[in-house]
């Protein structure tokens, strides 16, 4: 089993109750739930999502600090595909088709490390390449309500405080100043 | 809420519902006009503010009945530099939702300066624009800006100072708590002898009028305000109006013309009912007052043709749509040891104002700008944009934005640019938009003086960052404007039939029961910071054509 693959198995509940999600597709959220329940996706076939799952991993890597995977990336990605990103489908269906291309038709997560960044830099000016780098980086940092970020992994690493209000001070300039 | 049936004459049909929409409906139908407000947008969260979303994602991505602002693939436009290109698809994008663009902006609500009213006649003029006086003097517009400032709630230092104008009574609310930004920026204002404020912003800071004040949230510019504190029309003004039985607030309501009779006068608008399958229905109105905005405003005049008016409406000089100030700006960002944490509380931290008056002899270029502080970035577009001078991807990507998160600061400026005659907004010949008019296409090269005007603000930011401690400093390239919130200029007020498409108290010239009232009015353009002026000229229309129309002429 793929260390991918050994992945996904990670998530063991739904983790797509966004209201926002629910309310306007209720339908594709249902199923992402039930897929996701059992280890499955919605979307994307097992092989795109491994694919997809180590693109992200190199985009946004697990180093001393955890990366895409652990934030379940893969998960944000799969169900926003079905929402509010359906008209990116192509660019992934037609992206890792082309890709394969770049990695000798193997799947990317069987290639070395540098390898993997090999491939990736030689799409990184694609469409496909920047859909996924950006779908990345907003499964890492938007609401964990929202399939990624999981348990706030990426609003951690950049210091991002979700508390609904604030009071003065905010910052350590302002803390030092006082008032105005 | 009342409602009209379309073949009722109302008094008033008032088009948009924004800054100046808001203002004009309120005054209408305090003095017991009957109003109808055509909202192109949708409701938003208007009457129950505490659904708008700091959720960014759905803020980013909102389904179409959730939209705050207009969308380039819906509402198309197209951008040029200059008459002799071939315009591309442009980005313009507006508030487009009950309330218009209050319900998303800064809320930066400075007022002009007493010189900025008669710049030819203090300054001169300069070949190549159209700097004219305005047909109002800032004494005659003051105890409206008053009026503004305490009817929509508005909060701000009081400070007696030749940089700010003279004011008649002190803003209602107190300031803005002091942000990271605003400490940074003084600590540069001590060493470089720069006079720094809190901001001015339609903002309450403490309960007022009904509203508790702003609690810091963060999901600030961009987003729609949760908790009431943001002093949108929508939450300031609009449910006065409502509450008057007077008025009603027709959404997804696009305008397509303003009709005329044969004798030359207004009788109508015709809209598309976007709900209704975009159903054409005509609503009959006494008189009509469009504030739709600077850009949106010139082109339904254009798109209002008959065969009376076959330029457009109001149009006879060809005025309308010229002299475009779409809004420059540039600056510089730095970052700082510290975390400065610029995403809790308002967008604006800190206002610089030495550099709004003009000074020519020592600066080489005509105008001035107001420097604002702010870092505001929520994770997603913090991460989206990424990190200064690192890759976008990878290990090395990942590593730069845990070390920047929350260490920058920005300077944002508001600077000033010159009305160009050739800068327009008219119709473009080719596209076509979502409704099948056609599309709205910007034309603008900002005057050469504005160029500079840029790179001496570019240059003070990095130079303020400096002095502020800052431990890296990179400048914005020098950057036309293509559009964008701040359009004023396109149907400017003047006394002169020939010259200008509104006299002095927005009555179009050619037509005498069409009013324009908003950054459409302005003949010049400030030091980008419209709103606030934009609130007083449509308390100071309205105020006279309330008078008019009490004694059965709106004809003044």
């Amino acid at each position: 089993m793929s260390d991918s693959r050994r992945n996904f198995l990670f998530k063991t509940v739904g983790a797509s109750s966004a209201a926002w999600l629910t309310a306007n597709w209720p339908a594709e959220v249902a199923a992402a739930e039930k897929a996701q329940a059992m280890g499955a996706f919605t979307y994307f076939s097992r092989e795109q999502a491994g694919e997809v799952d180590t693109m992200a991993a190199q985009i946004y890597p697990t180093t001393d600090t955890p990366g895409a995977r652990e934030a379940q990336v893969i998960y944000f990605i799969d169900l926003a595909l079905v929402t509010f990103a359906q008209d990116k489908q192509d660019i992934y269906t037609k992206g890792l088709a082309e890709f394969s291309s770049h990695t000798g038709g193997r799947p990317l997560g069987t290639l070395s490390a540098d390898q993997q960044i090999q491939a990736l830099t030689a799409i990184e000016k694609t469409p496909f390449f920047k859909t996924v780098r950006d779908h990345t980086i907003m499964g890492m940092f938007a609401a964990p309500q929202h399939g990624g970020n999981f348990k706030k992994i990426g609003w951690t690493q950049i210091g991002y405080d979700d508390s609904l209000n604030f009071r003065a001070p905010f910052g350590a300039y302002d803390k030092a100043e006082g008032t105005w | 809420m009342k409602k009209f049936n379309p073949s009722e004459e109302v008094d008033f049909v008032v088009i948009g519902s924004g800054a100046a929409g808001g203002v004009m409906a309120k005054q209408l139908a305090q003095a017991g006009f009957s109003v109808v407000v055509m909202e192109q947008g949708n409701w938003g969260a208007y009457g129950h503010e505490q659904d708008y979303t700091k959720d960014e994602l759905s803020n980013r991505f909102p389904t179409e009945q959730d939209m705050l602002l207009s969308d380039p693939k819906l509402q198309r436009n197209t951008f040029r530099r200059n008459a002799s290109e071939k315009a591309v698809a442009g980005n313009h994008n507006y508030g487009c939702v009950v309330g218009g663009g209050t319900i998303t902006y800064g809320a930066s609500s400075w007022r002009h300066l007493p010189y900025e009213f008669n710049e030819a006649s203090k300054f001169g003029t300069m070949k190549g624009t159209g700097i004219a006086d305005w047909p109002v003097s800032y004494d005659e517009i003051e105890p409206y800006y008053t009026q503004a400032e305490w009817e929509i709630g508005i909060s701000g230092p009081n400070l007696k100072t030749p940089l700010i104008a003279p004011m008649s009574k002190p803003y209602p609310c107190r300031p803005l708590p002091l942000k990271s930004s605003g400490a940074l920026v003084q600590k540069a204002a001590a060493k470089l002898g720069l006079v720094v404020t809190p901001n001015v912003a339609a903002i309450i800071t403490e309960p007022y009028n009904g509203r508790s004040g702003c609690i810091n949230c963060g999901a600030c510019s961009g987003y729609g305000c949760q908790t009431k504190a943001r002093s949108s029309s929508a939450v300031a003004l609009l449910p006065i109006a409502v509450a008057t039985g007077n008025c009603e607030i027709r959404v997804q309501s696009y305008v397509r013309e303003i009709n005329v009779d044969a004798g030359g006068k207004a009788t109508g608008v015709t809209y598309f009912d976007k709900a209704n399958n975009n159903r054409e229905i005509f609503q009959k109105a006494k008189c009509v007052v469009l504030s739709a905005n600077g850009t949106e405003t010139p082109r339904l005049l254009l798109l209002s043709k008959s065969n009376r008016f076959q330029n457009g409406l109001a149009n006879s000089n060809g005025i309308v749509g010229k002299y475009l100030m779409s809004g420059n700006g540039g600056g510089a960002s730095g970052l700082f040891d510290q975390p400065l944490n610029e995403y809790k509380g308002a967008v604006t931290g800190a206002a610089v104002l030495s550099y709004v008056p003009n000074d020519v002899k020592n600066r080489g270029f005509y105008g001035g700008g107001r420097m604002t502080a702010r870092g505001q970035m929520s994770p997603m577009q913090y991460g989206l944009a990424g990190p200064h001078g690192a890759p976008s991807w990878g290990a090395g990507f990942k590593k730069a934005l845990m070390e920047q998160a929350n260490r920058r600061l920005t300077m944002v400026n508001f600077i000033s640019q010159l009305p160009v005659e050739t800068n327009t907004i008219d119709l473009d010949p080719d596209v076509k938009d979502a409704w099948g008019l056609p599309a709205m296409r910007i034309t603008s090269t900002s005057h050469e003086n504005d160029f500079k005007a840029m790179q001496f603000f570019i240059d003070k930011s990095a130079e303020i960052l400096k002095a502020a401690g800052a431990t890296e400093v990179w400048t914005d390239q020098v950057n036309d404007s293509r559009g964008g919130a701040h359009a004023r200029g396109t149907c400017r007020m003047g006394n002169d039939p020939k010259s200008s498409v509104v006299n002095k108290y927005h009555r179009a010239h050619d037509v005498p029961n069409l009013f324009v009232v908003d950054g459409s009015s302005f003949v010049t353009g400030g030091r980008n910071h419209p709103t606030m002026t934009i609130s007083a000229l449509a308390y100071r229309c309205a105020d006279h054509l309330v008078k008019a129309a009490k004694t059965g002429n709106v004809t003044i």
